[in-house]
């Protein structure tokens, strides 16, 4: 049964064969991408229910309580400071976690990229051991490292470089230092990408040509590897906004970032519009900050 | 000090490694290249040319010795703070970069004006023929303009000596002639000192005004193209470049004894017992006549303009004649005739 001809014709439909190929991965996409973003857009224009849920009634009072509130007592209506707050200190916890992680990231991809071909896999295989356990398990490791009686202080204590335990856990720092960790991995695996396609003979013609250490760094190697920080920059920054496990264990309950107030207003605040309009909100954001970015990062390509 | 030398290599050494794992690059050079020269390092690949070249860029640090530029020590220098700028053999052109910011890179580093720079990029590029690519990207041009590019990144700094790493390696035959006689222009043009590293004898012989053959990290012979060509003073040498009979012989009565029993009148310098004779194939004549020796025919190979004879002595060692195509006599394998060496010109060896 040898059939040529219909191979040789298929190139023909290729239109709806290929529509029709794709079909159960738009479907997925659709059903399990786009449509719960779809019900959580809705439900933030709904009324919220008396318990939880909603009530399919219009209403803009989800939007409304991002940005404000009302006094019980004489609805008067002012900013809502601490939503404000709590925005403010996930972008800059992010931004942060981002920077970070490229400071670390950078010498470390750099440094696998350069071992022999031989030993570069088993330091990749390093870099993937901590995805190997739950994020939960990781993170409480994380607590017993910095809490007031954990290794950390045990240590400057014993060696008396300080006197009394300084305070990490639930702290911004606490919640920098877990993301840091949790997302590094992110970081450094686009980087190693790019440095790995690197020409490394392009460092000794900028030497020739009287580029400084620094300047080969600025002018040579950073605007090749670009696509790798950004990449990883994109992939560290993003989780890192919608991230609820770490700053929930190592911020305690006080140093909320957005996912953990979402997850309060579907949880005991039993508001859902609001947290549907805070997770609308949260996804708007995040495209614009990546507009921005890339718009920003292939720009100043051109007068390099 | 001798205010004509460009760079002065002092017994330049080059080890990797230690111990019993140990590799000599380069054993004990000196060498002398002088302003406004063209000069090339000439070897086969792994024997320590292209380490010497990059001790001089400063890419490596000689393990002993010192290398002086224009008389100033600059053996242990950044390769960022020496007045001396590579073509590399990859081109190594920065891929982010149009031509003209790859061709003023250089100078922008050193903290020129932009408008320093912009005018030497436009003379630099004019120099090369590539006003018209300055906004293109490396990977729009051609392997022949990439090349050109990397020559106007190197000489737009205006350094006191251009490194050239096998530039033209990379290049086809037809461009490769035209970048050799468009180095030796550039070179006329601008007055710099090249030093030009190739494996490629006859690249060497045609462009350079002197040559340093080295071999095994050393340094073997350093001459013109007609020095090293007409009198190698190794059997290095005399192999590598051009093609080399070899006869073995002993010094009688200020004559060479070679092994049929022939005596030939090869110009001495005092040298007694065996030696070995360098023989070029065209100084080897054939005829169907008697001559000195004699021999038969048992390889002939048309080359166009000429043809080559293999011919075995007396005594079975071969001998190749080059004889040009256009004489009237032609000999067939199996012919036995009679062979003449022009002695005068034969380069004798020590053994």
């Amino acid at each position: 049964m040898s059939r040529p001809e219909t191979g040789r014709k298929a190139p023909r439909s290729k239109g709806v064969d290929g529509w029709l190929l794709s079909a159960p991965a738009l479907i997925l996409l659709i059903v399990a991408a786009s449509g719960p973003l779809l019900i959580v857009a809705i439900y933030s224009v709904l009324e919220k229910g008396d318990y939880s849920g909603v009530r399919w009634i219009l209403s803009g009072e989800g939007w409304f309580r991002v940005l404000f509130e009302r006094d019980i007592f004489d609805q008067t209506i002012s900013l809502a400071d601490a939503n404000l707050s709590i925005f403010w200190r996930s972008i800059k916890l992010s931004i942060a976690t981002t920077i970070i992680t490229f400071g670390f990231g950078l010498p470390t991809a750099w440094f696998i990229a350069t071992r022999p071909a031989r030993s570069r896999a088993f330091w990749l295989f390093l870099i993937t051991v901590p995805f190997w356990t739950n994020l939960l398990i990781r993170t409480f490791a994380i607590m017993e490292v910095i809490r007031n009686q954990g290794i950390l202080n045990t240590f400057l204590t014993h060696f008396g470089l300080i006197s009394e335990p300084i305070q990490i856990l639930y702290t911004d720092t606490a919640v920098l230092i877990g993301m840091t960790y949790v997302y590094l991995p992110l970081m450094v695996l686009p980087l190693y990408a790019a440095i790995d396609r690197f020409d490394f003979r392009l460092i000794e013609a900028g030497y020739d040509l009287y580029a400084s250490r620094w300047q080969v760094l600025r002018g040579v190697i950073l605007p090749i590897i670009k696509p790798g920080i950004v990449a990883g920059s994109i992939l560290v920054f993003i989780p890192s906004l919608g991230a609820y496990v770490t700053p929930r264990v190592l911020g305690g309950g006080k140093n909320m970032m957005i996912g953990n107030f979402i997850e309060l207003q579907f949880g005991q605040g039993q508001n859902w519009p609001l947290g549907a309009a805070l997770s609308t909100l949260l996804l708007l954001v995040v495209l614009v900050s990546l507009i921005v970015y890339t718009r920003v990062s292939s720009k100043d390509n051109t007068n390099g | 000090m001798n205010t004509d030398i460009a760079i002065d290599a002092r017994n330049v050494g080059k080890i990797y490694g230690s111990g019993a794992g140990a590799v000599t690059a380069l054993g004990d050079v000196s060498i002398s290249i002088k302003k406004g020269e063209f000069f090339t390092l000439l070897g086969p690949s792994g024997c320590g040319k292209t380490t010497l070249l990059r001790c001089i860029a400063g890419f490596e640090t000689p393990t002993k010795g010192s290398i002086h530029l224009s008389g100033t020590d600059i053996t242990y220098d950044p390769p960022y703070q020496r007045p001396v700028n590579t073509v590399f053999q990859s081109y190594a052109l920065f891929p982010h970069l149009t031509v003209a910011q790859n061709v003023g890179f250089g100078l922008k580093m050193r903290g020129a004006a932009a408008a320093d720079v912009a005018q030497a990029v436009d003379r630099v590029l004019a120099l090369v023929k590539l006003e018209d690519f300055a906004n293109r990207l490396p990977q729009q041009l051609s392997g022949g303009q990439q090349q050109r590019v990397a020559l106007a990144r190197a000489l737009a700094p205006e350094p006191q000596v251009l490194l050239l790493d096998e530039p033209l390696s990379a290049l086809d035959l037809k461009l490769r002639k035209e970048m050799q006689s468009e180095l030796k222009r550039l070179q006329a043009e601008t007055g710099i000192t090249f030093i030009f590293v190739t494996h490629d004898q006859e690249e060497a012989l045609t462009m350079s005004d002197r040559i340093g053959v080295m071999s095994a990290g050393a340094l073997l012979q350093v001459g013109t193209p007609h020095d090293i060509y007409d009198r190698p003073t190794t059997r290095f040498v005399a192999d590598f470049i051009g093609e080399t009979n070899f006869l073995e012989g002993s010094v009688e009565d200020h004559q060479v004894r070679i092994g049929t029993g022939d005596l030939l009148a090869v110009p001495l310098e005092g040298e007694t017992g065996p030696v070995t004779l360098a023989i070029r194939p065209e100084q080897v004549s054939v005829t169907s006549a008697q001559a000195d020796m004699s021999g038969k025919i048992t390889d002939a190979t048309y080359m166009g303009t000429d043809t080559h004879y293999t011919i075995e002595l007396k005594d079975g060692s071969p001998l190749v004649a080059r004889i040009q195509s256009k004489s009237t006599a032609t000999f067939d394998v199996g012919d036995t005739v009679g062979v003449a060496i022009d002695a005068r010109a034969v380069q004798v060896l020590k053994s």
